[in-house]
């Protein structure tokens, strides 16, 4: 008997123990995440104290000083290059660890290796989507210039020194909570990370909803609907700009391109609000007759912060701005004499080509009247706790086939059996881009640098003390007919084929415009007279145009009437739309809580602040609009995916057409509804479901709570390390581009002159541990539109106000 | 006291070294080495173990403002409180520590009687 009890103690002991130890599924080992020596409680850090840190450590070739901020922003001092760009990899892995090894895991097609089988179509997307393929080819690009090469070499080895002295015990709270351990660090890493962000930004295609809208409303009235340009924009290169190059040739467009396109696919819709603000103003209009500077790139609002601060000081180079954690160098930032910024371009870098094989062994496909041989290339998935995935991916000279006739395609942009040409698979060196502008001195040190960067393509704005303002939609654009890659592609045709390149040097760009300011907010790139095409369709103007006018009408500006402009929330849309609407709505069918809601929308400023109800139903209202005049037209079916016209046609068609037959609701038979109806019903709509939502009409009703900004952790669902229902206003298509999950990433205002100053925050803050105070303590600042003085030192100080502590590395 | 005071020094002292399950083989030998009853096995092996951890995590708590406790009591246990996730680690922490406490003491009574059996018959 005692031998039982005894034995049963044990089991329990033992079981109790183990099972503590381990992951179940998703439910962390609690024993070791408890644990006040391992577990979560060892994350937790205090503020920056007054100290002095000295780490020996191999890889530098010299003592590198590091200073932090009282913003936790690192201040790197190196007597080289090399070992700059090593403290750099340090530092970002000691503050961002986990982000930069998740986003390059995920870019890789990686997910499933940390979470499991829940990841693996996404796996399989990005493997088919040939991230792997591209990022090779980047590599390549990169480490075949001496100056890049050693850049990833030092970055790298920064990073992986950092990560062979971790203890488990720090490892950041992510891997504890999942279960698993940082590898090393690679420099196709860096790769992934900026194939990750092409993919962000120049993936989207709606080639197939196109084709599709095609089939079911003929060419001539798709061209009417989807035109090549709208009928009101602002382009970025100022209208009446000479362009100063004699064009290459232009593919001329072949005879019949059409293909047919069917599939069942399902929708993940763009986010509007991944987008983004720059502009400069020159000497004339600002107050200290130096250039001033602003960029808000919109991106995902996410945490651990996108950006990470970083000042790298070498005596060949003096950078401030921000870094991608995992990427070496500075993207958006300044040193002595000149600042830069970049907004997306938008460009139609991606096209299908639809495969024909020779047979089922799919061997071979036709192209150019000859049969051609298909490349194969492994992509094995390790899956967490299971075997491995081995899936099989068939290249063309296209690219490579994302998906098979027979397979489920994962996203709606991707058709079945058609070969994705992206820019992203050719060999290139964005790096070397930012390597250059980090240490630009002049207006053509802007330029040389702009001249290596393909993808994704940036409109790169520039200001330099010297009183020069610049702006260049800039990357590797497809020398292509006009409008070729709107449509799905025949792949079988070699006249269907990308044919080369646009000059770098032909790439639209302007130097210090007669109206005094340059700025671009994802719309256009230029008007229709430029000779190339880039794509038909961009970003609604309304951010560039409310922009334009402000910078137009000001005079003696200064940095704080810039970050006031960053934080304008005047809904341009709204101005456009509204006046157009209102007089269309009949108010007699109106109940009385809709009568109200009217009266509250006809007596609004436009301004899409905090509290406004009107703003609420204006955007709203868009939605059910949109729906009541194209719903009927182009109806969503499962095997079927269609688009809508734009915001900018659907204006054109409401100020300009209001006979027009799309507002007859086509499943009515007997009746035959007018513009009146259209904007009535919708109108209705819009009420009743907010009135659904919120109650009566009223201060529930206000935009920021409708709205519920969200600043949320990278993994789904982890509601405790965000932050929800940020007080913050504006929004999509709005100069303050706070939306409900993307907004400003970022902000900068950069006033140039012999003593550059700098301004910025982040929606969140330098540090991506949880258990920081530098992990969200920016994001108050944000909200409120203010920004924090930004500290570029020229020189290790003997002592500063704002310097808290200091890390020394040495060999 | 003693066994209570030498689970809670030795197993402060080897956590700094080894995997936190270094507890349960603490308490377990402590008490195979030294316990009277049962209960009591079972309280020495718990209480060394979570006053250690109670202190250690307050410690934490306390000089990092609470910041991640409030977090991670916010994940785990959907509350905003941080007291619950106080109480909680050193009650996770004191169960491994007792019950690997009783095993010792339990396994010590079955082989003290087979030597007592033995001396016995001889």
């Amino acid at each position: 008997m005692k031998i039982a009890i005894a034995f049963l103690c044990c089991l329990i002991s033992i079981g109790l123990t183990v099972s503590l130890n381990r992951q179940w599924g998703v439910v962390p080992a609690f024993g070791r995440l408890l644990s006040p020596f391992e577990g979560f409680w060892q994350n937790a850090e205090t503020k920056d104290a007054a100290s002095e840190q000295h780490i020996s450590i191999k890889g530098t070739r010299d003592e590198v000083t590091v200073l932090f901020d009282d913003l936790h922003v690192p201040h790197i001092f190196a007597r080289n290059d090399y070992d700059a760009y090593f403290a750099q990899g340090y530092v970002t892995a000691q503050d961002r660890l986990w982000q930069m090894e998740f986003q390059t895991h995920a870019a890789a097609g990686r997910l499933s290796e940390v979470i499991g089988e829940r990841a693996l179509e996404l796996d399989r997307d990005k493997r088919r989507l040939g991230m792997a393929y591209g990022a090779e080819k980047s590599l390549a690009g990169m480490l075949a210039d001496s100056a890049t090469r050693l850049v990833l070499e030092a970055y790298t080895a920064g990073i992986n020194a950092y990560i062979a002295q971790l203890k488990p015990a720090r490892y950041p709270i992510e891997y504890k909570l999942l279960g698993y351990a940082p590898e090393p660090w690679t420099p196709l890493k860096c790769a992934f990370l900026l194939k990750q962000m092409t993919q962000t930004l120049a993936a989207g295609a709606d080639d197939l909803l196109m084709t599709n809208v095609r089939q079911k409303l003929g060419a001539e009235l798709t061209a009417n609907l989807f035109p090549d340009y709208p009928f009101k924009e602002d382009p970025i290169i100022p209208v009446g700009t000479r362009w100063d190059f004699k064009p290459v040739k232009i593919p001329s467009m072949p005879a019949s391109t059409e293909t047919d396109s069917s599939f069942a696919l399902n929708w993940p819709r763009h986010d509007p609000a991944i987008g983004s603000n720059n502009w400069a103003v020159g000497p004339e209009k600002s107050a200290t007759g130096y250039p001033i500077l602003a960029n808000d790139p919109h991106l995902t609002l996410s945490l651990p912060s996108i950006w990470y601060q970083i000042q790298l000081v070498t005596p060949t180079l003096n950078v401030y701005g921000v870094s991608l954690p995992g990427a070496p160098g500075v993207v958006i930032g300044f040193n002595k004499e000149v600042a830069w910024g970049v907004t997306n371009v938008g460009a139609d870098v991606l096209d299908f080509y639809r495969i024909r094989f020779r047979d089922n062994r799919q061997q071979e496909y036709w192209h150019d009247d000859k049969w051609k041989p298909v490349r194969r290339r492994i992509e094995r998935i390790k899956v967490k706790g299971q075997p491995d995935v081995v899936d099989t991916v068939l290249y063309t000279h296209h690219g490579p086939v994302a998906y098979l006739p027979d397979e489920k395609p994962f996203l709606a942009n991707i058709p079945t059996g058609y070969a994705v040409r992206w820019i992203a698979h050719e060999v290139d060196n964005g790096l070397k881009t930012f390597y250059l502008l980090n240490r630009a001195k002049t207006y053509d040190d802007y330029v040389t640098a702009l001249s290596f960067y393909a993808a994704p393509a940036q409109n790169f704005v520039f200001a330099n003390a010297a009183k020069d303002i610049a702006i260049s939609p800039n990357g590797r654009f497809p020398l292509k007919w006009r409008a070729q890659g709107k449509f799905l592609l025949d792949g079988t045709k070699a006249a269907n084929d990308w044919q080369g390149w646009i000059p770098a040097g032909h790439n639209p760009r302007v130097k210090n415009p007669p109206r005094g300011f340059v700025s671009s907010a994802n719309q256009f790139s230029t008007d229709p007279t430029y000779p190339y095409y880039i794509n038909w369709e961009f970003e609604t103007p309304d951010r560039g145009m409310r922009i334009n006018q402000r910078l137009a009408a000001m005079q003696r500006v200064t940095v704080d009437s810039m970050r006031r402009l960053q934080n304008d929330v005047y809904n341009h849309q709204a101005s456009t739309f509204l006046p157009v609407l209102l007089p269309r709505i009949r108010e007699n069918d109106l109940s009385e809580n809709q009568k109200r809601a009217l009266q509250t929308v006809r007596q609004w400023n436009y301004q899409q602040d905090t509290a406004t109800v009107a703003g609420t139903i204006f955007m709203e209202w868009m939605g059910h609009l949109e729906r009541a005049i194209w719903g009927d037209d182009l109806p969503e079916s499962p095997g079927r995916p269609m688009r809508f016209p734009n915001a900018s046609r659907t204006l054109q068609l409401l100020s300009e057409e209001p006979d027009s037959r799309w507002f007859d609701d086509v499943r009515t038979a007997n009746r035959h509804e007018t513009i009146q109806d259209a904007v009535t019903v919708s109108f209705q709509h819009t009420v009743d479901s907010l009135a659904k939502q919120h109650g009566p009409l009223g201060k529930t009703w206000a935009w920021a709570d409708h709205k519920k900004t969200g600043v949320r952790h990278l993994i789904p669902g982890l509601d405790a390390f965000s932050a929800l229902n940020v007080q913050v206003g504006g929004g999509s298509g709005i100069v303050n581009a706070a939306g409900r999950r993307a907004g400003p990433s970022w902000r900068m205002v950069v006033q140039t002159g012999p003593q550059v100053r700098a301004y910025g925050v982040l929606p969140g803050g330098q540090s991506g541990n949880p258990g920081s105070p530098y992990y969200l303590n920016m994001l108050e600042t944000w909200r409120k539109g203010e920004l924090y003085e930004l500290l570029y030192l020229q020189s290790v100080p003997q002592k500063h106000p704002r310097i808290q502590s200091t890390l020394t590395l040495t060999r | 006291m003693l066994p209570f005071i030498v689970i809670a020094l030795l197993s402060a002292v080897l956590q700094f070294f080894l995997p936190w399950w270094s507890i349960a083989a603490v308490a377990f030998g402590v008490c195979f080495w030294r316990s009277q009853t049962g209960w009591r096995a079972f309280g020495n092996g718990f209480l060394g173990v979570a006053v250690i951890w109670f202190f250690y995590a307050l410690v934490i708590h306390l000089q990092t403002d609470g910041i991640l406790t409030a977090r991670m009591a916010g994940l785990l246990l959907k509350t905003r409180s941080s007291i619950p996730l106080l109480l909680l680690a050193p009650l996770v922490g004191g169960l491994v520590g007792g019950f690997a406490g009783l095993a010792g003491q339990q396994v010590r009574t079955v082989l003290a009687a087979n030597r007592s059996s033995t001396l016995k018959r001889v």
